[in-house]
Order: C-alpha cells, then sequence, then structure tokens
C-alpha cells in the first residue's frame, strides 16, 4: 500500500519544535545577542553559517555510513538513508557557501576569495553533484548503488581535508568558531548552540521526509517494472498485436 | 605467492596496454600534441610578454598533463569497451587487484612520457631553467601515481557507461585537484624558490597516492564486475 504523505507522528513533533526553535533563535541572533564588537551585526551570520556547515557534516557523514553499510550489508535501508543524506548535506552545502559569501562581502570586502577553505569546499560541492549524477543514471539498482557508494567514500576523504585545510595552509578564513577554550561571549555562544540545534532539528526533519520519498520512488519504479512485465505477459497471451498505421 | 601472482597479472595487462598504445600510436601522434597545444593555447590566453607565463609555468604544467592525462584515461578504458573486452578481462581469471594495477601502471608510464614531452615544450616556449632536479623528477613519480590511481579508479566506474565522456571529467577533476595543488607548489618550490618547501607537498601528494592505489586495489574487483 502506497500511502498519501510522508508525514507521521515523529516528523510532526520534529517540524513543530523545529518551527519554534526558529522563531526562538531569531529573537537570540537578531535582539538578545550582542553585535560583535570588531564585525558589528555582519557576526550574526554566524548563527546561520556554522550551523548549515555542521548539518551539512552530519549530512556526508551519514552519506559515507550508508554507503559503506551498503557495501557490507546490501540493504536497501543503507542506500537510501546515503541518497537522502547527501542531498540534503548538498542543500546545506550551497546555504554555507551562501550564507558564508553574504558574510564575506561586508568582512572582507569580497564576496569570494581563493583562500584554502573556500576552494577546497566548492570542490566537495561539485563532488558530492557528481555523486547525485551517478546515482541517479539509470541502471539496475545494485550496480547503480554500489558505484553510487564508491563515488560517495571515495568523495568523503575530501571532507577532512576541507576540515583542516584552515590550519594545514594559512588561510584568511577565521579558524574552527567552537573548541574547548572557545573566547566567544555568553549570550552569543547560547545563541550559536540554540541555532545549531535548531538546523540539527531541521536537518532531521528533512531527512526523514526525503528519506521516505526515496523509499517509494524505488517501490514505484520496482512495481512499474512488474507491471510492465505483466502487461507485455498478458499481451503475448493475446497474441501479436496488429500493427497500426502512422 | 599472492604478491607474485597480482605483481605477474599487473604487468601482463600493463603490456598489452602499452603494446595496444605502442601499434596505434595514439599516445605519441595525438595525445602528446594535445598537450603541447593546451601549451600555446595558455600562450594565446595569457600575455606571454608581461612574463605571467614564466610565473605561472608549475601551474599550466600541471593543468595540461591533468587535461592530457584525461585523454590517455579515457582511451585505456574505450579500448575495453569495444568488443566485450571487458567480459573477456574479468573471465581471463587474472587478479583484479593485478588488472587496477597493470591499467593504472600503463598509465602512469604515458602519463610520464606527456609530462616529458611538456617538460621540454616548457623548457623551449616558456623559456623555464630546471632546478632542483631530484625535487622535479620526485615530484613528478609521485603525482603520476596518484593521478593514475585514481584515474583508473574512476575510469573503471564510468567506463560501462554511455555518459562517460562527460561523467569522467566531471568526477575525477575534483578528486584530483589536491594533486594539481601539491604538485604545483611542490614544483614552483622547485623552478623558483627553495626546495626544501617543496618536500611537505610531495609528503600530500605521496599520501594521496597510497591512498587511491589501496582504495584500488581493494574496490577494483567489484567495480569491474558490474557492467
Amino acid at each position: 500500500m502506497i500511502p498519501e504523505h510522508t508525514g507521521s507522528r515523529a516528523t510532526r513533533i520534529i517540524g513543530a519544535l523545529t518551527l519554534a526553535g526558529f522563531a526562538a533563535m531569531l529573537v537570540l541572533a537578531l535582539v538578545v545577542s550582542p553585535p560583535d564588537q570588531v564585525q558589528g551585526d555582519a557576526a550574526r551570520l554566524i548563527y546561520l553559517h556554522v550551523p548549515v556547515a555542521i548539518a551539512m557534516n552530519i549530512g556526508f557523514g551519514l552519506n559515507a555510513f550508508g554507503s559503506a553499510m551498503w557495501l557490507w550489508k546490501k540493504s536497501r535501508w543503507c542506500d537510501t538513508l546515503a541518497v537522502a543524506a547527501a542531498e540534503i548535506g548538498l542543500v546545506f552545502t550551497a546555504l554555507t557557501l551562501l550564507t558564508g559569501m553574504i558574510w564575506g562581502r561586508p568582512t572582507w570586502g569580497v564576496y569570494w576569495t581563493w583562500d584554502a577553505r573556500l576552494t577546497s569546499f566548492s570542490l566537495l560541492f561539485l563532488m558530492y553533484l557528481g555523486y547525485l549524477v551517478v546515482r541517479q543514471l539509470p541502471a539496475d539498482p545494485e550496480v547503480r548503488n554500489r558505484r553510487a557508494a564508491y563515488v560517495a567514500l571515495l568523495s568523503f576523504v575530501d571532507v577532512p581535508i576541507v576540515y583542516f585545510s584552515v590550519s594545514w595552509w594559512r588561510s584568511l578564513h577565521q579558524s574552527a568558531t567552537l573548541s574547548l577554550n572557545t573566547t566567544i561571549s555568553g549570550s552569543m555562544l547560547f545563541t550559536l548552540f540554540v541555532s545549531i540545534a535548531v538546523f540539527i532539528g531541521c536537518f532531521a526533519w528533512l531527512l526523514l521526509h526525503r528519506f521516505r520519498v526515496a523509499w517509494l520512488e524505488d517501490e514505484v519504479e520496482a512495481k512499474g517494472l512488474d507491471l510492465a512485465i505483466s502487461e507485455r505477459r498478458a499481451e503475448a497471451l493475446v497474441g501479436p498485436r496488429p500493427v497500426e498505421a502512422r | 605467492m599472492f604478491h607474485d601472482t597480482v605483481l605477474h597479472d599487473a604487468g601482463v595487462i600493463a603490456g598489452k596496454d602499452l603494446r595496444l598504445e605502442w601499434r596505434s600510436r595514439v599516445t605519441t601522434n595525438q595525445i602528446a600534441p594535445f598537450a603541447l597545444l593546451v601549451l600555446i593555447l595558455f600562450a594565446f590566453a595569457l600575455d606571454p610578454d608581461r612574463g605571467i607565463l614564466t610565473r605561472a609555468t608549475a601551474g599550466l604544467f600541471w593543468v595540461a598533463v591533468l587535461f592530457s592525462g584525461l585523454l590517455a584515461l579515457q582511451r585505456t578504458f574505450a579500448i575495453e569497451a569495444a568488443d566485450g573486452n571487458r567480459d573477456g578481462l574479468r573471465l581471463s581469471g587474472l587478479d583484479p587487484a593485478g588488472i587496477f594495477l597493470g591499467k593504472a601502471g600503463a598509465v602512469a608510464l604515458e602519463l610520464l612520457v606527456l609530462e616529458i614531452v611538456l617538460g621540454a615544450g616548457v623548457a623551449l616556449m616558456y623559456g623555464t631553467i630546471f632546478r632542483s632536479w631530484l625535487l622535479l623528477v620526485v615530484t613528478c613519480l609521485v603525482a603520476t601515481t596518484g593521478v593514475a590511481a585514481a584515474g583508473s579508479l574512476y575510469g573503471v566506474l564510468a567506463a560501462g557507461l554511455r555518459v562517460r565522456e562527460t561523467l569522467l571529467p566531471l568526477l575525477l577533476l575534483p578528486i584530483l585537484a589536491p594533486v594539481l595543488l601539491g604538485a604545483t607548489r611542490s614544483f614552483e618550490a622547485a623552478l623558483a624558490g627553495v626546495p626544501s618547501d617543496g618536500w611537505p607537498w610531495v609528503e600530500l601528494l605521496a599520501a594521496f597516492a597510497v591512498i587511491y592505489v589501496a582504495f584500488g586495489v581493494l574496490a577494483f574487483g567489484s567495480l569491474l564486475e558490474e557492467a
């Protein structure tokens, strides 16, 4: 049986909490937290930029996990998780790039600079775009999934390179915002944590829905094939169809 | 014993590919001239009088290597596509790790020939003076190993597909970006800077090569099986 929508009680609760969280986050980010001493109001973009980057990393992490598990266990669940996580991860990569560019313009004076992290980040975006291209090529599901899983694992090699690029090469991008000896002030840190939690909730909500859509897509594809085969069989039993005049 | 058979199989495949290349002369008559053409196009695009070419030689050299290397990779898997050669390869009983090493080895050798041609090209046309030979040669060897290994992996992945000509560059070039970066920096250090600055980049290139050779040895069999 095919359900009418992909919602469930869990997704509705997560969705409602995320929406409420977004409202709280806006108040905290725009009103409660003070402007940065050096960067002024532009620093408020960090409440978007860092959470979407974290959500992106979770997405690509889940993608690598799902791909590796697919290769190991051959379970359809893992492959569906991998493709759903990669797609949402790619959206969050785009958002990270976009918020970073909007922040870069007032702070650095340019939207884009050929800095190690930005460059490796744009490569990451292109790699996962390539992954989705491979995943969508028409082929036998087994072949397609295996091919995509290898591309995913090969792309995931770049994720740590992006992360460490800031410390490996002298970089214009500021180093990691969160660390054990953080120097960020109380209400800003609190706002940042709230927005990270909200975006992880948003990510989870999107992932659940996308996962269910991907699952149903596979189901429809398999059903469609069965249907087509049974139709052809029925035709064969009736005998060849007369050739229609063109 | 395992290593003996793998290396033997690698030798068989590399020998086959190189013999094919030698008889068809595609690398020498088409890909190498294409590489030189890329160098000449750079001279058109970047004003040769202002010294930009001299300063950018390292980067231009490696971009030319990557582009002409793509052609060599397309070719090495195109020869397996015709007449069901891929099935023949699979049924041959050769070790998949050996097939991978053989394919990558043949590509690496072709790339090294291309690099020599391109090196002569930049020396003559861009007026490059080579110093620190050891760093240059080691960089070439290590970077070429990485390019050939990663390229053979993606080559076999894309080989069975109708869209392979367009898919391979999209998948491969972002993966090879660290090689471009490392090899260019290392060449810059060897040509104009302090050679000791280049060695850390050679380490990055070596790490890249090790990762992709290991990945290829482990994964090639399962990628070759699908059609």
